[in-house]
This record gives structure tokens, C-alpha cells and sequence, in this order.
């Protein structure tokens, strides 16, 4: 096995009194789609926001290509080549999609002390907005400001702004939720190609995507890991089924 | 392409134009203080401007912008009552002492957010007036008298009404286009970035306060240059020209013209300013009227008269 990409050792993360995440290790591999399930509150969330630090965890240590970035700002990760989508959908509303696609670019193209040329008309960043956008079926909506796509193509947006900053490993918090049943079949596809040139980690609630996907799962409940392991694995898991399946049964026999 | 001639920018440009030639009409009819008017108008829609780019596109509301207003004038009043009256001088150290003010209050300040962020610029703009009260030396409470105007070396001559006023208005251009320039910049994509949504800015790799704090000295360094012109322009410094309530008319200005619109300060300058001349005549409880309008223009017209104006155009 090679050296992990990610590796979190021993994370904890209170809120008040509530254990949000309870003594968390997770290791994640280079080229590996990396899922994370669990019921509602079991603290995914919490654990994505910490790995790119928009949260500092009490205790505990993360390490990302073998450096230590437990206690680093979100920006400086990123420049490290952490990226990540979120669940609640978070772009720039007043800015057009190509605007929001090329400011990701541009975050990774230097500093940006620059006052006097006309940032939209850098061809570089343009172009690589507009790639990014063809990349992820938003070729025809570039000028659209975000404020008018839909639901699904802000989704989309998500992921073509998180791929602008050239990651490493990718961190996609339910990349599906709210989308209908054709647009959660090509986020599907499009995770399938993404997935053969970066380490992803995904949170996700729909089973049927998660079992299609991951080369490995964890299971989270109440902030600890109960199980990791292929999905086969997870899916004859005992404590798995008691704890988090029952209700998914169904749909997990037939993943 | 999308077509440049519409009512908002109509409007735009019949008022830079009505600016440009307003000397000629007073020089004609004979109507000084329409000139004496119009030179402060320019001068605060400068500074308005300035709060603008910080408040409009960087999504910091800044309740203390009249210190760079007294800072700026102070150094131009401090510098001549010492006896050192050239401009080239005086100038400089005005936009310097600015800056330098803006980068300090800055890098405090911009640890919050909202209405804290309101509250600590407030605090440190009553901080310069009470320390402008304090300075004995250059008057205190009532003020610095400035006997000469700043010199240009024979270049211009500011006690020429007409060359001071095409100065102001040349500073305002000067600036607007600075403005223009670098909210289209990547420096000021990032800015407006960050208003928009901060975390968003921060997860893509931007280190959103320091991109806050160079945008926050542009602003204050810009207005600081108003404050040296308005000495200028009054002959005097004050402390009460540094008061809360002179941050407050900045604001009302911004919005009024319309929050995050290039041209917006400007139009809500001259509203504001003319409003208060012409209120002024028939009654002194203007802010009588003034109150209920702002109110209006929150209520109803979220952009301003600029927004007003880009609405009508769509039609």
C-alpha cells in the first residue's frame, strides 16, 4: 500500500457538549475514491470543514502529502491542492459562471496585487474557466451570472470551480444533493471520469451512487468510525447494517 | 455587444459634462457661488467615492471615512502653519499619513465583521477627532486657519476659483478611472469576491484580509486626498469636519448614488449637497426632509438613483 494522500489521526471536535468528531483516524490513498457515509448528524460535514480548514478540530492531527496541516488556513490548503465542493451550495451569486470558474484559476496563478488590467480579459484564466466548465457540462451556460442557473448546474459549478484549483485531492460534500434523478445519473458519469485523475473523498446520502463509486468506505456514526473497508465489505458489516442501513437494505442488496 | 447608449449612462455623461463646463455658465451669468458649491460637491463625491470602493464593492462598511477627510486636511494645515506651503510636499504626506492611517485602523479593524467592523472604525475616527482637539498648537477645538494655499510652483494656482475647481474635478475623473481600473482588475475580482461570499474566496485559496486591508488604504488614501483639496477649499481644518455625523453624510452619499455603482457617489454628492443648500434656504430642520427621503431610497430603491436610472433603462 502506498503512503497516504490524507492521513487523520485521532481528530476530536466539540461543540459544547456534543463529540461532533470522536477521536477520528482515516487514511486516504493516492488515486482512491474514498467515500464517507453515515446518518444525518453523524458529523461528515463537520469532518470535510476541519480537512479543509474552515473548522479547527480540539485535537487531533491531519496530515495532507505528508506535511502537517493540522492547524493551516483554508487558503494555504488549497494552494497545497485541497479543494472542496459544499453541501449547501456556496458560489460567488453576482458573478457569471466563467467569473467564478476563472477567480479559482487565478487563485493558483500567483498573487493577485495586480490593479490595472482587466482580470476578464486574461486569456489564460478564461480559458481555463472555460475548460473547466466544458468539463463539467456547462460549455454552453459560461456568461450565465450564477444567480440564474439552476439548482443542478450550480452543483456542477461547484465541482468545475473546485477542478480550477488543479487539486490533488478533491473533497466533495454531497455533490447530489437536491438533484433529480437525471442529474444525479451524470454527476454519477462525471465522477466516473474525474475520479481517474484525482483522489476524491466523497460524503454522500445516496447508496446507490456511493456503492457505484468508492474503492473503499467509512461509515460514521455520532463522529466515530464504525467501519472502513471495500464495499462489500461494509455491505455484509454487521454493526454497519444495525447501526446505519436497516432502512437501506433494500437498495444496498441490490447496489 | 451590448449597447452602451442607455438612460442611466445618458445621465452619466450629460452631468460629467454639465461638471466640465459648469465654470463657463457661472463665469457667463455671473453666479460665483454655484462655483464655491460645485467645488465642495466635487471635492465630497471624491471622498464618497473612495468610501464606495471599500463599502460598494468590498463589502466593508466603514463608519469612519470622515477622519481621512481631517487627516489629509491637517497635514496640508499642520504643513503651511509651519511655514512649508508647497503642494508637492504637502500632498504627498497627506496621501501618506492616510495610507498609513487606513493600513493601522485596517489591520485592527478587519478582525470583524458587521457591525463590530461599524463600530471600531466609528471608535477610531472619534479617536482622530478627540486627538485633533487636543493638538493646542494647531488650534484644538476651534480649528486651523490655513492663510496660504498649497503651492504648485507657479503650475496652478489655487486660489484661482476656476483652476481650483477643474483641479477637484480632474482628481474626481483621476480617481473614478482608478476606481474603474481596479474593481475590473484581478485585485478587485478578488475584493468582490470576497464580499460576495468569504469562505467560498478563502477554500479557493485567497487569503480574503489581506486583499481587504490593501483595499481598505486604497480607499482611505483616496479620501485623504479629498481632505487635502477641502482644506483647501475652506482655507481650514477642524475637528468637527472629522465628527461621526461628516461619516454618516458619506454614507447617505454612497447611498443615495447607489452602493457599488461607478458614478453612483458622485450623483449622490450633488443630490445630497444641492438638497441640503436648497432645504437649507426655507428651513434649518432640513434633516427633516433628508430623513424620510434616505428612508425612501432604503425602502424602495435598493441601487440608489443609479439604480433607479438602470431600471428605467430596461424598460
Amino acid at each position: 500500500m502506498s503512503d497516504p494522500l490524507l492521513r487523520v489521526e485521532n481528530l476530536v471536535r466539540r461543540f459544547g457538549g456534543i463529540l461532533a468528531t470522536d477521536n477520528l483516524s482515516l487514511d486516504v490513498i493516492p488515486g482512491e475514491l474514498h467515500a464517507i457515509i453515515g446518518p444525518n448528524g453523524a458529523g461528515k460535514t463537520t469532518l470535510i470543514s476541519q480537512l479543509t480548514g474552515q473548522l479547527m478540530p480540539n485535537s487531533g492531527s491531519i496530515s495532507f502529502g505528508g506535511r502537517d496541516v493540522t492547524r493551516l488556513p483554508s487558503y494555504k490548503r488549497s494552494r497545497l491542492g485541497l479543494a472542496r465542493s459544499f453541501q449547501i451550495t456556496s458560489l460567488l451569486p453576482n458573478f457569471t459562471a466563467a467569473d467564478n470558474v476563472a477567480l479559482a484559476a487565478q487563485a493558483h496563478d500567483g498573487h493577485s496585487f495586480r490593479f490595472w488590467g482587466n482580470a476578464r480579459k486574461e486569456k489564460h484564466l478564461r480559458d481555463a474557466a472555460h475548460a473547466a466548465l466544458t468539463r463539467v457540462g456547462l460549455g454552453q451556460r459560461i456568461d450565465v451570472p450564477v444567480s440564474e442557473l439552476s439548482h443542478g448546474e450550480q452543483r456542477e459549478l461547484e465541482l468545475a470551480v473546485a477542478l480550477a484549483t488543479k487539486p490533488q485531492l478533491l473533497l466533495l460534500d454531497e455533490p447530489m444533493a437536491g438533484l433529480g434523478v437525471t442529474e444525479s445519473a451524470r454527476m454519477v458519469a462525471l465522477l466516473k471520469e474525474l475520479r481517474k485523475e484525482v483522489t476524491i473523498v466523497l460524503v454522500e446520502h445516496d447508496m446507490e451512487a456511493v456503492f457505484a463509486l468508492a474503492d473503499r468506505i467509512t461509515v460514521l456514526v455520532y463522529g466515530r468510525v464504525i467501519a472502513s473497508g471495500d464495499p462489500a465489505a461494509i455491505r455484509s458489516n454487521e454493526e454497519v447494517k444495525r447501526a446505519y442501513l436497516g432502512d437501506q437494505h433494500v437498495v444496498v442488496a441490490h447496489g | 455587444m451590448k449597447s452602451h447608449i442607455n438612460l442611466r449612462n445618458v445621465v452619466v455623461a450629460l452631468v460629467a459634462a454639465g461638471l466640465v463646463l459648469l465654470p463657463l455658465y457661472s463665469q457667463l451669468s455671473g453666479n460665483i457661488f454655484i462655483l464655491t458649491l460645485f467645488t465642495r460637491i466635487i471635492i465630497f463625491a471624491l471622498a464618497a467615492a473612495s468610501l464606495n470602493l471599500i463599502m460598494g464593492y468590498g463589502g466593508m462598511m466603514s463608519f469612519g471615512h470622515a477622519a481621512y477627510l481631517g487627516i489629509g486636511g491637517y497635514a496640508v494645515g499642520i504643513l503651511a502653519h509651519e511655514g512649508i506651503g508647497s503642494g508637492f510636499i504637502q500632498w504627498p504626506v497627506a496621501l501618506a499619513v492616510s495610507a498609513l492611517y487606513a493600513l493601522v485602523i485596517g489591520a485592527l479593524s478587519l478582525r470583524t465583521r458587521g457591525v463590530y467592523f461599524i463600530m471600531i472604525t466609528l471608535a477610531f475616527a472619534q479617536m482622530a477627532y478627540y486627538i485633533a482637539s487636543g493638538m493646542s498648537r494647531y488650534g484644538g477645538d476651534d480649528g486651523l486657519t490655513i492663510y496660504k494655499r498649497s503651492t504648485f510652483g507657479g503650475l496652478i494656482d489655487l486660489s484661482n476659483r476656476v483652476q481650483f475647481y477643474y483641479l477637484c474635478l480632474a482628481c474626481l475623473f483621476g480617481g473614478i478611472y482608478l476606481i474603474w481600473r481596479i474593481i475590473n482588475s484581478r485585485f478587485g475580482m478578488v475584493v468582490q469576491g470576497v464580499r460576495s461570499n468569504e469562505q467560498r474566496m478563502q477554500a479557493i485559496g485567497f487569503h480574503a484580509n489581506r486583499y481587504r486591508l490593501v483595499c481598505f488604504v486604497i480607499s482611505g488614501t483616496i479620501c485623504g486626498l479629498a481632505g487635502a483639496l477641502l482644506a483647501n477649499n475652506t482655507d481650514f481644518v477642524s475637528p468637527a469636519g472629522m465628527y461621526w455625523t461628516r461619516s454618516g453624510e458619506l454614507m447617505v452619499m454612497v447611498v443615495f448614488g447607489g452602493m457599488g455603482s461607478l458614478f453612483g457617489p458622485v450623483i449622490g454628492a450633488i443630490f445630497f449637497l444641492v438638497l441640503e443648500e436648497v432645504l437649507s434656504q426655507f428651513t434649518e430642520y432640513w434633516a427633516l426632509i433628508m430623513g424620510p427621503l434616505l428612508l425612501l431610497v432604503v425602502l424602495f430603491a435598493r441601487g440608489g438613483i443609479m439604480g433607479l436610472l438602470g431600471r428605467f433603462s430596461r424598460v
